[in-house]
């Protein structure tokens, strides 16, 4: 259903088309370019020339896939020390005592999981009604500026990010945001429990939000380049049929772009759990395990970007280690859970038609 | 024209990095290490260049990385903030030699309150710390500070979330002054916080403060100038309650012992003497006792000889503190017996 482009463009060489004087001058030189080197390089030097270039992009494809197993095998073997101190209990233990040399990965683990969650809350859906306002609702003359807005967004250091977090988001949060959240939500039976504490402005829910704010751009852009390639005339039929615009985007566009839309949103997930800077200004940089959103947490990331500097011995370094591998293993079985949902998603449709 | 341009800009960037790649090749040394001299270090860097020629490169990667860098003998020199006993000298074949001092501070954000005027003690620093005073106007802290009017906050402990010699010498402290510290969390450049938040390096302990009503953190004492922090009294060893300055930094580093400290491992925590200020510490830097570079170790000494005797009111101005001419003699003696060329003779002479 898509559009040839290449099929238009060589149905519009069949019709006479008149060069500029340059144009010709160009074609001109291309050609005799052509020609020249078809002297210089007979037949086979030009299979040579193809092998050549066919060998070499296969090399730089495999450099990527060899680069990814050979940071792999670094963490493996830079956590075996650490490994074998704490063994499967590395991961269920809560404990990050450096000077009594006794360490547990809960705790990263849990705010990089949590304040990720706490971003896609906030980022998804707001970035759906980014692209969407982008694509199907917006006035011509705004579609440029917010779109140009949002790319700048996505060019922001994250330190820059974390700086604001720090000195001016947190400070409100802590002044006109928290004690409302620990005066009404705390008391609730179930969600009351991550909502105790003390109004800081920093902690986990701060670092979820910022994180939020950061992945917007990146999530927006994407879902709106991939709106923007559903072919008019579906939309055109199904307002046709008198859909109305949410009708359309549910039934119409985002099933056709779903892909791409899961794509976008794992891109904000990546990023979400390997953000450092930011997460580490506002996140509070505490190893206790609290359920409370409001109470300091740390994120594997920032446990890294904070000790790595100063870790002295070969199992503290190693622990630090084994939280990389962590976060490894964390970013595949997120991209393998995308990958296995667009497999079943895929197929079930299979099953409707 | 404009390639002929580029081409000669080319050529000159060309031949100025050849200069300074030859000159960092025949005369520069360099360090890395500890971040808190970092400043003074690269000020006597500066001021050295302009009288010698010889440059410093000091990388300021952290102690911990100091430590690394100096044993895979990539650097000249390491600097740490914390010593390495006597024991880890002598395993790694290295020496160890103190450059400057400085002192640390504990600094809050109380409303209304100014620097200087609340007196705390080392136990009750540690008990705030380890999470059994919880607030501002407990009667321990009221007891002290009578004359002040303490709010009913919550304490806030803001500590370092990076692992540094400046939490080494303040846990170091803790320790010395209290024994349930010393049992648990103990000593360390990063331990097992038992409260408070994480902030990272000393401006973002100080930044947590200034953010946070009623936190309580500890700074190196040129932080919590240059921010204007509210810093607090503290008691002394013998008793009295001083307020932190060069004066009182460098009464402690007086007291210290130095001469029966094999390798100059002294920590200058809660030393004797009223005007010692409790929480002081010197930074250190490593060499290797068996130099394979015989002639840029001596250009290292050569570079702290210099500091030693012509960087003190450079130090002063940045708040440090110089090492007292005693101790100067002690280690410049130091270097004559322990560090040698690969032949055996002395590189200090």
């Amino acid at each position: 259903m898509s559009f040839n482009r290449m099929g238009l463009r060589s149905a519009n060489l069949s019709t006479p088309v008149f060069y500029s004087e340059a144009k010709i001058r160009f074609i001109r030189f291309y050609q005799q370019k052509m020609t020249l080197l078809q002297k210089t390089f007979p037949d086979k030097t030009q299979v040579f020339l193809d092998a050549a270039f066919k060998l070499t992009s296969l090399f730089f494809a495999f450099a990527v896939f060899s680069l990814l197993a050979g940071i792999l095998i670094t963490l493996v073997v830079g956590s075996i020390p650490s490994f074998k101190a704490f063994g499967w209990g590395f991961l269920t233990s809560s404990a990050w005592d450096p000077v009594n040399v006794n360490f547990g990965a809960v705790v990263p683990i849990f705010g990089t999981l949590v304040t990720s969650a706490i971003a896609m809350l906030i980022g998804v859906p707001v970035s759906f009604g980014i692209a969407l306002f982008l694509t199907e609702l917006s006035p011509n003359c705004l579609k440029r500026p917010l779109g140009i807005a949002i790319e700048l967004l996505a060019g922001i250091p994250s330190i820059i990010y974390g700086m604001w977090g720090l000195f001016i988001f947190a400070p409100f949060l802590a002044d006109h945001i928290q004690p409302w959240l620990i005066d009404y939500l705390g008391p609730m039976p179930f969600i009351g429990i991550l909502f105790q504490g003390a109004p800081m402005g920093i902690g986990m829910l701060t670092a979820g939000i910022i994180l939020g704010i950061m992945i917007i751009p990146f999530i927006a852009s994407v879902t709106r380049d991939v709106f923007d390639v559903v072919p008019p005339q579906l939309k055109e039929s199904a307002y046709a049929v008198g859909c109305t615009t949410w009708e359309v985007v549910w039934y119409v566009v985002l099933p056709y772009t779903k892909i791409g839309v899961v794509g976008g949103v794992m891109l904000g997930l990546g990023r979400a759990l390997g953000e450092t800077m930011a997460v580490t200004f506002v996140i509070g940089n505490a190893q206790n395990f609290s359920l409370s959103l409001l109470d300091p947490g740390n994120s594997i990331a920032s446990a890294l970007a904070n000790e790595f500097n100063e870790a002295v011995g070969d199992v503290y370094s190693s622990a630090l280690i084994e939280l990389g591998l962590i976060m490894f293993v964390i970013t595949f079985i997120v991209l393998a859970i995308s990958k296995l949902m667009l497999m079943q998603l895929a197929r079930r449709e299979g099953d409707k038609s | 024209m404009f390639a002929l341009k580029s081409r000669n800009s080319i050529i000159a960037i060309a031949i100025l990095g050849m200069s300074v790649a030859t000159s960092a090749f025949s005369m520069d040394i360099t360090g890395a290490g500890a971040t808190f001299p970092y400043p003074i270090y690269s000020k006597w860097a500066e001021a050295y260049k302009a009288t010698s020629n010889v440059g410093m490169n000091y990388q300021s990667i952290g102690s911990g990385g100091g430590i690394k860098q100096i044993n895979a003998k990539t650097v000249d020199f390491g600097a740490s903030d914390m010593p390495l006993k006597p024991d880890e000298l002598e395993k790694d074949g290295l020496v160890q030699f103190p450059a400057v001092m400085g002192g640390e501070v504990l600094v809050v954000n109380l409303p209304g309150i100014e620097a200087g005027k609340i007196k705390l003690t080392g136990s009750l620093i540690a008990d705030i710390f380890l999470g059994k005073i919880t607030k501002w106007n407990d009667p321990e802290i009221a007891g002290l500070n009578k004359d002040v009017k303490l709010p009913d906050l919550k304490i806030t402990v803001v500590h370092r979330s990076d692992g540094s010699g400046t939490t080494f010498i303040f846990t170091n402290y803790l320790s010395k002054v209290s024994p349930a510290w010393e049992t648990k969390p103990g000593v360390g450049t990063s331990i097992d916080w038992p409260a408070g938040v994480g902030g990272k390096g000393n401006e973002g302990v100080a930044s947590y403060v200034q953010r946070i009503k009623g936190s309580i953190g500890y700074v190196e004492y040129a932080y919590a100038l240059q921010n204007k922090m509210v810093y607090t009294m503290l008691q002394s060893k013998d008793g009295e309650f001083i307020n932190p300055s060069i004066a009182t930094f460098q009464a402690a580093a007086a007291g210290a012992d130095w001469e029966h400290a094999p390798g100059f491992y002294e920590i200058l925590t809660n030393e004797e003497g009223k005007d010692s200020w409790p929480i002081t510490g010197a930074t250190f830097i490593l060499m290797h006792k068996v130099q394979e570079n015989p002639a840029n170790a001596k250009e290292v000494l050569k570079f702290f000889s210099w500091a030693y005797a012509n960087g003190g009111k450079m130090a002063e101005e940045l708040v440090y503190v110089p090492m007292p001419e005693k101790v100067v003699k002690l280690i410049e003696s130091s270097w004559k017996e322990s560090i040698k060329d690969s032949a055996g003779n002395a590189v200090w002479n």
